[in-house]
């Protein structure tokens, strides 16, 4: 067993090389008129493909445990496989919340059992996601799991005077908050994008200002105690020029958007279809233009899935009594392809920072996000940009089925995922 | 016609026009000796109501069975919806019943949408009211009202000037008049204080105003819209005696309306907030026509989803009572 030859693929989208991954790690990348040949390797053809670092997502709910209807562990790092992941950051809403070390290091027990990509659990802020009393996040940063990002994701941590002791509190051992920006009392019952949509749909408003008015506070917070914050899923125009401000103002602020938010407006609720039911919601071409510009300007550092599953029942239904969230995982890629570089707004290698570099930087994570040289992890996405695809429920491996991009043709797909020089996918089918 | 009714959006003119006329036949009807047609026989209308509205399902029952078709009241109003999955369900089991329209009128803006196009059932949909979102029928009735009033009954409502006065934002009738009266050409103007009027709402095809009394000598109908008190406890408005003195239907507002004018309700009234009892009851309210032309309205919808006639084929003495 001598590892693996990949012939011909484009690091970062660069010229053609030949690269052999052996004991986990890259052992030699060279031009392919060296003909470079190892004996006992397999060989892959990777004529046209990219090469990306392992893509690194912060933000991924794999329900389990509580809800191992919709998704596990093993069935989202799957679908994280398929879609070029090799490192999830699980969040903590789960039931029993991940609050304690004894959840964090059950979850990322579970990632290293199921072995098809990292899983770096996220810590709950506040006991049961409840805010009212911060949980033990030393006892979590110092567990097996090593857990450094934390969130009430799904929940915003709205009482002032807790997030700014969480923000303080964290910076004893190099932890990040990672905010869900919505202020509750201006978004109680909201259904969808505040605007002209909702007023024809009546369905209740989620206005741009309850998540811009909580980024703005967390930002001055932030500075004013010296922390890092780490902002979930921005979704506004408005949101976007106050995280401009904010940096150049030096703030430790970093922030992410999903692929959703850089593709679908909330003119997709006209269909009161439940599958663009998803929180922060669907906004408007407006915002969209302005996520994807920022992106490519770094003002937004990282592209995260926000995978979130559901049952059917929570999805086949009215609009209202539908759960928010959708699929991420799987398409991700081909979604920051279709708006991001077919579009020109970031090259290949812009989408290896956006995508895993800097991700793994804000989580944290050693040996993911690394470049691709000699000497270096062999945690490697290989792309095919110029296949076009109809999203199909068939290719979902997730064990819900609420994908937003059903039915829409697509550009490009993952060929292969290699986590530590072993395959997690291979042309285009999970290993194992 | 489209085969569902979800949307006062759903109607063109002409659809709107023909549901109109074919109401003037089908009132009739109601007048006839005999106040049945066999239109519909053998046909099943299930009356779906996930929200209490003894009105809205007495008048489509009554426009049902005028029509011959076999009526189901379905009422499924304290059974579990909140999580939702017994709207599929019901649905599933309607479709095995066979059912030809569905009447919904549910909680949830877009229910009725859901119906008709998450392919649980064939039959076609009729919104008899969704939340916040519309009332398409009570539209084609108020419509229905003032073709009468002022135009004899018949063509567009072109240069008619209404006023629809109140709680926009949570209003299914206004969005479904605001559209439909737009489409037959009349000009509409909404009167809310800002907190009752929806973000977005400049897009919509009428006028706005937070002035009642500088728009109410300039209209020829003036519609109040239902308040409920507790909007107050949510900071939509001060007090229920602000509301009214700004906002209400009083007899002073009423003196100062041009002549001819109309005052219209969807009901139920709360009477001395958005409506004093003179204005309600008084020569110019048509509130009771209403209620009355709503049976007329709802037999020309369920007859041209069903039926499938347009205005035209009607003829009253060869489809004869029975
Ligand atoms: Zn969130």
């Amino acid at each position: 067993m001598s590892g693996y030859l990949l012939r011909g693929i484009r690091c970062l989208g660069g010229e053609p090389v030949d690269m052999h991954l052996e004991n986990g790690v890259i052992a030699e990348i060279s031009e392919p008129s060296k003909k470079l040949r190892v004996t006992g390797a397999k060989t892959v053809q990777g004529d046209g493909l990219i090469a990306l670092p392992g893509l690194v997502d912060l933000h991924t709910h794999l329900r389990e445990p509580g809800r191992e209807d919709a998704e596990t562990v093993d069935s989202g790092t799957r679908a994280a496989a398929l879609g070029g992941y090799t490192a999830v950051h699980a969040m903590a809403n789960t039931d029993p919340v991940a609050d304690t070390a004894g959840v964090v290091e059950q979850v990322w027990r579970l990632g290293k059992e199921a072995g098809f990509c990292d899983v770096f659990p996220v810590g709950a802020v506040t006991v049961g996601l409840r805010g009212e009393r911060l949980a033990e996040l030393g006892a979590m940063a110092d567990s097996a799991a090593r857990v450094r990002i934390f969130s009430d994701d799904g929940k915003c941590v709205s009482d002032p005077i807790l997030m700014r002791r969480a923000l303080e509190y964290v910076k004893s051992f190099g932890g990040v908050i990672a905010q869900h920006a919505q202020e509750p009392r201006l978004t109680e019952g909201a259904q969808m994008n505040e605007g002209d949509v909702s007023a024809v749909l009546g369905l209740r408003g989620w206005p741009a200002v309850a998540e811009e008015a909580i980024i703005a506070r967390d930002v001055l917070l932030a500075e004013h105690v010296g922390s890092k914050l780490h902002v979930c899923h921005v979704s506004t125009a408005g949101s976007v020029e106050i995280l401009r401000w904010a940096k150049s103002r030096g703030i430790a602020v970093t922030a992410e958007v999903t692929p959703h938010h850089l593709l679908l407006t909330d003119e997709m609720a006209r269909s009161y279809n439940p599958l663009y039911k998803v929180n922060p919601p669907l906004r408007t071409a407006r915002d969209i233009d302005s996520l994807r510009l920022a992106l490519a300007e770094g003002v937004i550092d990282a592209v995260a899935t926000d995978h979130a599953p559901h049952s059917i029942e929570d999805k086949d239904c009215e609009w209202q009594a539908a759960a928010f969230g959708m699929l991420g995982l799987q398409n991700a890629l081909s979604v920051v392809q279709s708006t991001m570089v077919d579009t020109k707004l970031l090259t290949w290698a812009d989408v290896a920072a956006r995508m895993s570099t800097t991700p793994a930087r804000i989580g944290q994570v050693a040996n993911h996000g690394r470049p691709l040289s000699a000497g270096e992890p062999a945690n490697i996405t290989l792309y095919d940009p110029s296949i076009t695809r109809l999203v199909s429920e068939k290719e979902l491996v997730s064990k819900s089925r609420n994908t937003p991009y059903l039915g829409m043709t697509l550009p490009g797909q993952v060929i292969a995922t290699f986590l530590r020089g072993s395959p997690t996918v291979l042309a285009g089918e999970l290993i194992r | 016609m489209n085969r569902h009714l979800l949307s006062a959006a759903d109607l063109s003119v002409e659809d709107a026009l023909r549901v109109l006329d074919t109401a003037e036949e089908m009132s009739r009807v109601a007048d006839a000796p005999v106040r049945k047609l066999p239109t519909l026989r053998g046909r099943t209308v299930v009356n779906l109501f996930f929200e209490d509205s003894t009105r809205t399902r007495i008048s489509f029952e009554a426009a049902a069975k005028r029509l011959s078709a076999d009526v189901i009241n379905f009422s499924a109003k304290g059974s579990s919806v909140s999580k939702g999955e017994s709207l599929k369900d019901t649905a599933l089991t309607l479709e095995a019943m066979g059912a030809d329209a569905v009447v919904i009128r549910h909680s949830a803006s877009g229910a009725p949408h859901r119906l008709a196009h998450a392919g649980w059932l064939h039959g076609s949909v009729i919104n008899a009211g969704d939340g916040t979102h519309e009332h398409p029928t009570q539209a084609l009735l108020d419509s229905f009202t003032m073709r009468r009033h002022l135009r004899n009954g018949k063509g567009d409502l072109a240069g008619v000037r209404v006023a629809i006065v109140g709680d926009v934002l949570h209003s299914r009738v206004a969005r479904s008049n605001v559209l439909l009266l737009a489409t037959l050409g009349a000009s509409v103007t909404l009167v809310a204080p800002p907190t009752l009027l929806p973000v977005g709402v400049e897009k919509w095809p009428c006028s706005i105003s937070y002035d009642l009394d500088s728009v109410i000598t300039k209209v020829d109908v003036v519609m109040a819209l239902r308040v409920q008190l507790e909007r107050m406890s949510d900071a939509f408005f001060p007090s229920a005696r602000e509301y009214s003195r700004r906002f209400g239907l009083d007899t002073v507002r009423l003196a100062r309306l041009p002549d001819g004018a109309i005052v219209m309700h969807p009901g139920p009234m709360n009477r001395g907030l958005e409506i004093s009892a003179e204005a309600a009851d008084g020569l110019r309210s048509v509130i009771v026509e209403q209620v009355a032309n709503g049976v007329s309205v709802r037999m020309a919808v369920l007859y041209l989803l069903l039926a499938g006639a347009p205005l035209t084929d009607i003829d009253y003495k060869t489809l004869g009572p029975s």
